[in-house]
C-alpha cells in the first residue's frame, strides 16, 4: 500500500492542513509532521506503518514506562528484602523457619519466626471467623434489605470504618475494649477453659492484652473491607434470576438463598481473604493491644505475644546493626510472601468469574 | 476548499473478520452523497474509513486506497491526524466535551492545535455557530456547557465544532438518528447549506431522507450473514429512488428488506 | 366484619396460598439477623469516636495546640501544642501524593487507554492488585533496606514518603481506571475526528472529563496514608521540635507522637496521646470533606 510518489516527500502537505487563507489558522504547532514510520503496535496483521506524532510516542512512553514502574517495584520489594535478609539468615544460630525463640542480638543471631508466624495466622483467622458472618450480613442488609434511600448512607458509614487509622482501633482496643472485653474473657476462661483455645494464656486477663481482643479489633477493621466487595458481587446479581425466584413464590430470605448468596459466593470468598491479607500485614493496633511475653504461644486465644509485623514495629526504632535489622527483613520478607499469596489467591478466585464485571 | 474523494478497491477488516469487500467510488466536491443499506452491511465502516476513523477501534485495518483529490490517505507517510484534520466527522449521538463551555467546544479542535488567540478564537466560534444555525439560539449562553442544549442543539454544536477547522469534506454518520422530527429538519436544512462549502458524506438510515438531502446514492449490501459488505449501486440519487439498475436495491428501497 | 356475613360467604378456599410457619420463620430470622449484622457494626465505630472524643475533644479547643510544638516541655509538663506533627503529617501526605500521583495516572492511563489487555496491561493490574495488599509494615522495611541499608542515608521524613508512596499508587490507580472507563469513547472519537492527536485527546478531554471523580480519589488516599503508623515507626524518628526538612533529622508526625506518648503513663501522656488521635480524625475528616466538596465544585454541570 506504499504509495511510491508520496514516499519521501515531507509530509504530504496537502493532508497536513497548511494555512489555507481567511481567518482559519488551523496549522499550528500540531500540524506539519516529519513523516518517520512507526512500529504499529507489533501487529503483525497490519501492513502498513502508521505514523505517529512525538507528543504521542512520548506520551505513551510515560504511560508504559509507569506500568513496567510498578512491575518492577514489586519484584524489587522481594528481591531487596531477600538481599538484605542473606547475611543475617547465613549467621543465624537457629532454624528460621522452624525455631519459636527470636533473638536478634548482632552479636549472636538466633531467630526463628515459627512463633510470629502462628501469632500472625491464628490471630488474622480469629478475626476472619468473626468478621466474615457479620460482613455478609452488612452486606445483605445494604444490598437487599435496606430501604434505598438509606442505603447509601448506611454504606457510607460503614465504610467510614475504614477511614480509621489503624492506631486509633489499637488505643481504642487497648484502653476501652480489653478491659470491657475482660468479664468474657473471664468467663470463657473459667467455663471453658478445658479448650486449649480458651485456656489461661501469658497475658493476664484483666487488662485483656491478649489475642482475643487484638483479634476482635481486626475483625472490626476487616468489616468495611470485606462488606465493600461483596456488596458490590451482591448488587450485580442478575435481577431476571431474582424475579424469576419471586415468580415462584419465594419469601425474601429463599430468594436471597436462590439467586443472591450462589451468584455472589465467589465475590465474597475472595474478599474475605483480601481481609485476611489485610489483617496479616496489620501492624500497630496489634502492637498497641498485644502484650509482649517471652512464652511461647499456646494456641490460647488469652495469650500475648507478637505477630511478625508488630515485633518488627517494635524493634524498629532500634534498627542500628545491619545484621540485627536482616533478621527482622527476614521476617518482613515471610509477611511479604504470606500476603503476596493470599492476595494472589483472592483475585485468582474472582478472576475466573466473568459476570463480575 | 471542497475536494474529491475516490475509493478504490477498499477492504474492511475488523481483526479476522472481513467487514467490507473491494468497494470503489467517487464521492464530487460540493455534493451531498448518501450511504444507505441495512444494517451491519458495512456503510457506517466505509464512512469511517474514509477520515481513518476505522483504525481507532483496536485490530481494525484497511487495505486499498482512498484518494482525496488524488492523494491516498492510506500512504505511508501520511499522518492519521492529519487526515482527520483535513475531513471531519460528525456522529450517530451528539457528542459535545461535557468539561468545555459552547464556546469551548466549537473552537476545541483549534485550541487543543495550540492557537490562543482570544479575538480569532471568538471570530472561528461566531462564523462557526452561524454556518451550523445555532449562532441566535446560543450566542447569548456562550459560556455555558454544552451538555445544557437539547439533542438537536448539541447535534449543530457538533457540526459547528467541526466545520470551525475548516475541513475539505465532511463525514455524518447517521447524524439525525438520535433527534426528535423538528431537530432532523433542521440539520437536513443545514446539509443543503453546508454543501455550498464542503463534500458532504452521510450514512442514513432513512431513505427519505437520503432522498431528501443528497445528490447520489450508494447502497450497500451483504451477501449474508458472516460476509463482507459490498456496494451494490452508486447513482444519482434520483435515480435510485426511481429506477434502480440492481434488484436489490429496487427491492431494499421498496421495503422488501432491510 | 359482622359474623353474619361471613356465614352468608359461599365456602371457597383463600384466594392465596398461606407461607407455612417455618418458611415465614426463617425468613424473619434472617431479616433479624442480617439487620443486626449492620447495628453490630456501628457499634464499634460509635464507640470508639465518642472514646476518642470523650477523651481528647477538650485538649484542641485550645489556641495553643494548633500552634505550638512540644519542645521544652517535659513528660509530666501540660501545655504545649501538636503543631510540629501536623506539620509533618501534611508535608510527608503532600510530598507522597507529589510522587505517587503522577505515577498512578500515568499507569491507569497506560492501562485504559493504552494496553487494554495485552500481556503488560494484565501484568500490570496484577501488580497494582498484589501492592494494594502489601503491609504497610513490608513497605517500610523495603524502604528501609533501600534508603538506609543500600544507599546509606538516613532515616527521614522524605523515606516515610516514599514507602507511603507504595501504598498510595495502587489506590489511586484503582480509582482512575474506573473513572477513565466510563469516560465515553464518542468523546475520545469526536477528538480524533478534529485531528486531535491521541495523547492530547487524553490529557485535555479524557482525563479532565474524569477530573473530579480522580481528585476524590485521590483525597481520600491522602487521607488515608496519613493516618499510617508503620512507616513512620520505622523510617523516621520523633521529635518534639518543630522541622520542616523532609530530608533531614527526625520529624513528628501525629501517629508517631501518639506512639512515642503512649509510653508517657500519667495524665500528660494520656492528654497528648487523645487529643493527637482527635487532631488526626479531624484532619482526615477535612481531607475527605475536602475531596467531595472540591468533586461538588468541578463536577461536569449541565445548565
Amino acid at each position: 500500500m506504499s504509495d511510491s510518489d508520496t514516499v519521501g516527500r515531507p509530509g504530504a502537505p496537502g493532508l497536513a492542513g497548511g494555512p489555507r487563507g481567511g481567518a482559519a489558522p488551523d496549522t499550528a504547532p500540531e500540524a506539519p509532521i516529519t513523516p518517520t514510520p512507526q512500529g504499529s503496535d507489533g501487529d503483525p496483521a497490519k501492513p502498513t506503518k502508521v505514523i505517529t506524532r512525538p507528543g504521542d510516542k512520548i506520551f505513551k512512553t510515560l504511560t508504559v514506562g509507569s506500568g513496567v514502574f510498578v512491575v518492577v517495584m514489586i519484584a524489587l520489594i522481594g528481591i531487596f528484602l531477600l538481599i538484605q535478609a542473606i547475611p543475617s539468615l547465613a549467621d543465624n544460630n537457629a532454624n528460621f523457619l522452624f525455631s519459636r525463640d527470636w533473638n536478634a542480638d548482632p552479636a549472636n543471631l538466633a531467630f526463628g519466626v515459627l512463633d510470629l508466624l502462628l501469632v500472625t495466622i491464628f490471630s488474622s483467622v480469629f478475626a476472619l471467623i468473626i468478621a466474615m458472618p457479620v460482613s455478609l450480613g452488612i452486606a445483605l442488609f445494604l444490598t437487599q434489605y435496606a430501604p434505598r434511600r438509606l442505603a447509601r448512607p448506611f454504606a457510607y458509614l460503614v465504610d467510614l470504618l475504614a477511614a480509621v487509622p489503624s492506631i486509633i482501633y489499637g488505643l481504642w482496643g487497648a484502653y476501652v475494649l480489653a478491659p470491657a472485653l475482660s468479664p468474657i474473657s473471664k468467663w470463657l476462661n473459667e467455663y471453658l477453659g478445658f479448650i486449649p483455645l480458651f485456656a489461661s494464656g501469658s497475658s493476664n486477663l484483666v487488662i485483656g492484652q491478649t489475642i482475643f481482643t487484638a483479634g476482635i479489633v481486626l475483625a472490626v477493621m476487616l468489616l468495611p473491607i470485606i462488606t465493600a466487595i461483596t456488596r458490590e458481587v451482591f448488587d450485580r446479581t442478575p435481577p431476571m434470576q431474582v424475579e424469576g425466584a419471586l415468580a415462584l413464590g419465594a419469601t425474601k430470605w429463599e430468594v436471597i438463598r436462590t439467586t443472591v448468596l450462589p451468584f455472589g459466593r465467589a465475590g465474597y470468598i475472595s474478599a474475605s481473604m483480601l481481609g485476611l491479607g489485610r489483617a496479616l500485614g496489620e501492624t500497630i493496633a496489634v502492637l498497641i493491644i498485644l502484650s509482649s511475653t517471652t512464652k511461647h504461644f499456646s494456641f490460647s486465644l488469652f495469650d500475648g505475644g507478637d505477630t511478625i509485623a508488630s515485633k518488627i514495629a517494635r524493634a524498629a526504632q532500634e534498627f542500628n546493626d545491619p545484621r540485627g535489622a536482616g533478621a527482622y527483613i527476614a521476617a518482613g520478607l515471610v509477611l511479604f510472601v504470606l500476603t503476596f499469596v493470599v492476595n494472589a489467591f483472592a483475585r485468582s478466585i474472582i478472576s475466573g468469574h466473568k459476570e463480575y464485571e | 476548499m471542497a475536494k474529491r474523494i475516490d475509493v478504490k478497491d477498499l477492504n474492511l477488516f475488523y481483526g479476522k473478520f472481513h467487514a467490507v469487500d473491494q468497494v470503489s467510488l467517487a464521492v464530487p466536491p460540493r455534493n451531498v452523497t448518501a450511504f444507505i443499506g441495512p444494517s451491519g452491511c458495512g456503510k457506517s465502516t466505509v464512512l469511517r474509513s474514509l477520515n481513518r476513523m476505522h483504525e481507532v477501534i483496536p485490530g481494525a485495518r484497511a487495505e486499498g486506497k482512498v484518494l482525496l483529490d488524488g492523494e491516498d490517505i492510506y500512504a505511508s507517510t501520511v499522518d492519521p491526524v492529519s487526515v482527520r484534520r483535513t475531513i471531519g466527522m460528525v456522529f450517530q449521538r451528539p457528542n459535545p466535551f461535557p468539561t468545555m463551555s459552547i464556546r469551548d467546544n466549537v473552537v476545541a479542535g483549534l485550541k487543543l492545535a495550540g492557537l490562543r488567540d482570544r479575538k480569532k478564537l471568538d471570530e472561528v466560534a461566531e462564523r462557526a455557530l452561524r454556518g451550523a444555525n445555532l449562532w441566535a439560539e446560543v450566542k447569548d449562553r456562550l459560556n455555558r456547557p454544552g451538555g445544557g442544549l437539547s439533542g438537536g442543539q448539541q447535534q449543530r454544536l457538533c457540526i459547528a465544532r467541526a466545520i470551525a477547522v475548516q475541513p475539505d469534506v465532511l463525514l455524518m454518520d447517521e447524524p439525525c438518528s438520535a433527534l426528535d422530527p423538528i431537530s432532523t429538519l433542521a440539520i437536513e436544512d443545514l446539509i443543503q447549506e453546508l454543501k455550498k462549502d464542503f463534500t458532504i458524506v452521510i450514512v442514513t438510515h432513512n431513505m427519505q431522507q437520503a432522498a431528501r438531502v443528497s445528490d447520489q446514492t450508494a447502497f450497500f449490501n451483504l451477501a449474508g450473514v458472516g460476509q463482507p459488505g459490498r456496494l451494490i449501486e452508486l447513482d444519482d440519487t434520483e435515480k435510485i429512488f426511481s429506477n434502480p439498475t440492481q434488484k436489490a436495491t429496487e427491492d431494499y428501497i421498496s421495503g422488501r428488506f432491510g | 366484619m359482622s359474623t353474619a356475613t361471613d356465614l352468608d360467604r359461599p365456602a371457597t378456599p383463600p384466594a392465596f396460598q398461606e407461607i407455612n410457619a417455618s418458611r415465614r420463620f426463617k425468613n424473619r430470622l434472617a431479616t433479624v439477623l442480617v439487620a443486626g449484622a449492620f447495628v453490630f457494626a456501628l457499634a464499634p465505630l460509635v464507640w470508639l469516636l465518642i472514646t476518642v472524643l470523650a477523651k481528647g475533644l477538650r485538649y484542641v479547643f485550645n489556641a495553643d495546640w494548633w500552634q505550638k510544638s512540644l519542645a521544652g516541655l517535659t513528660s509530666r509538663q501540660f501545655g504545649g501544642g501538636v503543631y510540629h506533627a501536623i506539620i509533618g503529617t501534611l508535608l510527608q501526605g503532600l510530598i507522597c501524593a507529589v510522587i505517587a500521583v503522577p505515577i498512578a495516572i500515568l499507569v491507569a492511563v497506560y492501562l485504559v487507554e493504552y494496553g487494554k489487555r495485552s500481556r503488560l496491561a494484565r501484568a500490570v493490574t496484577f501488580t497494582v492488585d498484589i501492592l494494594s495488599g502489601v503491609p504497610s509494615i513490608v513497605a517500610a522495611l523495603f524502604i528501609y533496606a533501600l534508603w538506609v541499608t543500600t544507599l546509606g542515608l538516613p532515616r527521614s521524613a522524605f523515606a516515610v514518603s516514599l514507602a507511603l508512596v507504595l501504598l498510595m499508587i495502587p489506590v489511586v490507580v484503582r480509582t482512575t481506571e474506573e473513572l477513565l472507563k466510563i469516560v465515553p469513547d464518542e468523546l475520545r472519537e469526536a477528538a480524533y475526528a478534529l485531528g486531535v492527536p491521541k495523547w492530547k485527546t487524553i490529557v485535555k478531554i479524557v482525563i479532565p472529563t474524569a477530573m473530579s471523580g480522580i481528585i476524590t480519589g485521590i483525597s481520600l488516599a491522602v487521607a488515608r496514608v496519613m493516618g499510617e503508623t508503620a512507616p513512620v515507626l520505622v523510617l523516621v524518628g520523633y521529635t518534639a521540635y518543630i522541622n520542616y526538612d523532609p530530608f533531614d533529622g527526625n520529624m513528628a508526625s501525629l501517629p508517631l507522637l501518639m506512639t512515642a506518648e503512649r509510653l508517657t503513663t500519667n495524665a500528660v501522656g494520656e492528654a497528648r496521646v487523645w487529643g493527637a488521635a482527635v487532631t488526626l480524625i479531624l484532619i482526615i475528616t477535612v481531607f475527605n470533606l475536602l475531596g467531595s466538596l472540591i468533586s461538588r465544585l468541578t463536577s461536569l454541570k449541565t445548565k
